[in-house]
């Protein structure tokens, strides 16, 4: 597909050739992610991300399209469906509901690693900058579904989560109410919005899925990136996707599988907030409302602007919360350094690692009590996070004077070599081979 | 042109932030916020140990019908558990015989139908049944009880950060709030002492709750083994019976657990070595060409030792 030297579908069987006659399947999936797909040999560990993504959103829409089969979208039957039908009665239903939960705790984990290797390898750049730009539409896509899933059980979280959420759009003036009331279909969360949500929630991870497809066509147009950032030139820099990738990511997907396994058994609600296993009660508020863990960043920023300057403070709050996402969408053209790798790029590499630090204080303070340290820690933080993507990283990518880089990836590879000593596969020990001159 | 915006739209929003920042700070050294009695005086629930705690964690079925036992007797002339059914019971113990009486004779009975007119009646529990709400409706409830709701119990264990160790030091922790000194040795400011009808307990979030303390007294039920009813010894077990209600399922899924948990590990092994394998010669084509690297010149020579091939 990407390289000239990509093999081509050959059926094995008269079966698989008459199917590819008419309808060439195994065509595009042997070139997508079979032999047919060629990668650059060097890729770390943190290229397995995406796969595990998708396996991720394979075992949520698997376990949801069961739960949904017994959940009751209704304000007096939800709590009750999650909590005693599914969790006490349906067979295996509280595996199926701590895998649930739990897959979109450990979908959002991946997803976000997934994310921080992009922007230290500079995977949002030319000519990756639409895979980039489709990437971030499926996060935004998992942070609507992300949120409306967690408004399903109706518990105490759930309703003032969706309260509070829903509340971003009243700080717009005018409108802003009005949109809140049209997309709450009432003047609280209720029926209407329980079922709407149900019903999207439903919905968005085929969406996603889609986005999926389309995210992994851009991918393969220019091929994957690797840790150099320097171009595929040659066969000798790739290797087939399958056996060689299939193989890598096969025991890593078992490794992640296992951490999973062993968070969803053994300490399935440590994620999760006691408050939602309180049935939802709009005259109760509870003391701390917080969202899950995976929105604790952007709810940090949210809440750290506590001065009505010019505008109110809650729609700056708002405000700054969409650019955070946002501003991602731009990053193509802020970091305009011609050096994809963070590894050659030593100035940058250091504020990247200062981001890290910077989103996951804003993380602890978005999940934490506020206190006023809390609150002055995390509008520091979220200070530095806008100036890191807008100031700094224009400005560094302008006058950094990058590493040297590696001529080729295969030259990366070898450790200074110039060239192999025999092609793949004819590698045996032989009388007179170059080892023998030392 | 592109970035002078976005990098104004970056500096707009920092500048607005550190305004915050500095504002926020100005309050708080003005203004120092009063420190809350309830902050101050609320305790950590204890550290007590029970049998379903931990990745092999099991109930232990002679506490769980202690415990509930002492639900049946103590708790439940207030609080409900609507979300278990009598049926479910079996699982502490107890033959469909038992489950059967048990639910006939419970206090409270089912609201049901006269057959032959229509007109609302009660009728005696089943075993399918869950369990009969003390009050009627949430006014009943509160009507009785200085209006204050009594929370269903069915969860309760995992709707509160701590879980069963957080219901057993509720129930052992009340005190008396005239005389009560916390661990500094400081006794309770005025304005924290609880109002009429609520009672202190440094474990409850805001200090006071309006539940009077449940177990009063030794041997206030009679235990059926032998065991002796001390406070301390009820209020265990009805926290362990509480940890049941709110996730009977724990047995299962520990077991479940480590079956996947040792499942996943050698597939993961075995996966391991099939990548090794594969990229055996990926690899190798890379290392034995970096001829005069001194880590590779070994690797050769002994592959070359091994082999009996000259060199």
């Amino acid at each position: 597909m990407s390289f000239h030297w990509a093999k081509a579908y050959e059926p094995k069987n008269s079966f698989m050739r008459w199917l590819d006659e008419r309808l060439p399947l195994p065509r595009l999936v042997y070139g997508a992610i079979g032999g047919g797909y060629p990668v650059p040999r060097n890729l770390n560990y943190f290229w397995n991300f995406g796969v595990l993504a998708g396996i991720f959103l394979t075992i949520q829409i698997i376990t949801g399209i069961v739960l949904a089969m017994h959940f009751y979208a209704t304000t007096d039957g939800a709590f009750n469906s999650v909590n005693q039908l599914i969790m006490r009665d349906v067979n295996a239903g509280w595996l199926l509901r701590y895998a649930h939960m739990n897959g979109a705790s450990f979908f959002f984990l991946v997803t976000y690693i997934h994310i921080f290797r992009g922007l230290y390898y500079g995977s949002y750049k030319a000519p990756r900058e639409l895979v980039w730009m489709l990437g971030l539409v499926i996060y935004l896509l998992m942070m609507a579904t992300g949120f409306m899933g967690y408004v399903l059980p109706w518990g105490q979280m759930s309703y003032w989560g969706a309260q509070v959420i829903t509340g971003f759009f009243s700080a717009f003036p005018l409108v802003g109410e009005p949109i809140r009331v049209w997309l709450l279909g009432g003047y609280a969360p209720d029926q209407a919005a329980l079922t709407r949500f149900f019903s999207l929630h439903y919905l968005l991870p085929f969406v996603i899925a889609g986005v999926v497809i389309l995210h992994i066509w851009a991918l393969h147009i220019p091929g994957s990136g690797n840790p150099t950032g320097v171009d595929v030139k040659s066969e000798r820099d790739t290797l087939p996707f399958h056996p060689f990738y299939t193989a890598k990511d096969g025991w890593f997907a078992a490794a992640m599988l296992l951490a999973y396994a062993l968070v969803t058994y053994f300490a399935p609600d440590y994620l999760g907030h006691p408050d939602n296993y309180i049935q939802a009660n709009p005259l109760a508020t509870p003391a701390h409302i917080v969202p899950e863990w995976y929105f604790w960043p952007f709810y940090a920023i949210l809440r750290s602007f506590t001065v009505d300057f010019i505008l109110p403070a809650k729609l700056w709050g708002v405000l700054a919360m969409f650019a955070s996402i946002l501003l991602l969408f731009f990053l193509p053209w802020l970091d305009k350094s011609p050096v994809r790798s963070g590894s050659y790029r030593p100035v940058f590499k250091r504020f990247f690692w200062l981001l890290v630090l910077d989103v996951l204080i804003l993380g602890y303070i978005g999940g934490a009590p506020i206190n006023w340290w809390r609150v002055a820690l995390g509008q520091a933080a979220s200070a530095y996070y806008f100036i890191h993507f807008l100031v700094i990283l224009p400005l560094v990518s302008a006058f950094e004077i990058p590493l040297p880089l590696p001529s080729s990836i295969s030259e990366s590879v070898l450790h200074g070599e110039t060239k192999e000593a025999a092609p793949l596969g004819q590698n045996k020990p032989r009388r007179g081979s170059t080892a023998t001159a030392g | 042109m592109l970035r002078f915006i976005l990098g104004f739209i970056g500096a707009l929003f920092a500048a607005v932030l550190l305004i915050s920042f500095f504002s926020n700070l100005a309050t708080y050294f003005q203004n120092p916020p009063a420190p809350l009695a309830a902050d101050e005086f609320h305790r950590e629930h204890k550290e007590v140990h029970f049998a379903s705690d931990g990745p092999f964690g099991k109930f232990d079925k002679a506490q769980l019908q202690r415990g509930f036992q002492v639900y049946a007797e103590v708790c439940s002339a207030c609080h409900s558990l609507k979300m278990v059914s009598f049926r479910e019971l079996k699982a502490l113990g107890y033959n469909d015989a038992e489950i059967k009486k048990i639910a006939s004779d419970w206090k409270t009975q089912v609201p049901s139908i006269n057959p032959d007119t229509g007109e609302p009646a009660t009728r005696k529990a089943l075993p399918s049944d869950t369990f009969p709400a003390p009050f009627a409706n949430e006014t009943a409830a509160r009507a009785a009880n200085n209006n204050a709701l009594p929370p269903d119990l069915s969860l309760i264990t995992k709707a509160r950060e701590g879980g069963a160790a957080y219901v057993y030091s509720l129930l052992t922790g009340y005190r008396n709030a005239d005389t009560y000194r916390d661990e500094k040795g400081r006794a309770l400011p005025a304005d924290a002492k609880p109002p009429q009808g609520l009672h202190f307990n440094p474990y409850f979030a805001n200090l006071n709750l309006a539940m009077p303390p449940p177990l009063v007294s030794d041997g206030q039920v009679t235990y059926a083994d032998g065991t002796k009813p001390t406070i301390d010894q009820m209020a265990k077990d009805v926290s362990a019976f509480l940890a049941w209600t709110a996730e009977p399922n724990l047995e299962s899924r520990h077991a479940a657990g480590l079956a996947v948990a040792i499942f996943l590990l050698i597939a993961c092994i075995l996966g391991y070595l099939a990548y090794q394998q594969i990229w055996y010669e990926a690899k190798r084509a890379v290392r034995v060409t970096g001829a005069l690297e001194p880590e590779n010149q070994a690797k050769s020579r002994r592959a070359k030792a091994k082999q009996g091939v000259a060199g």
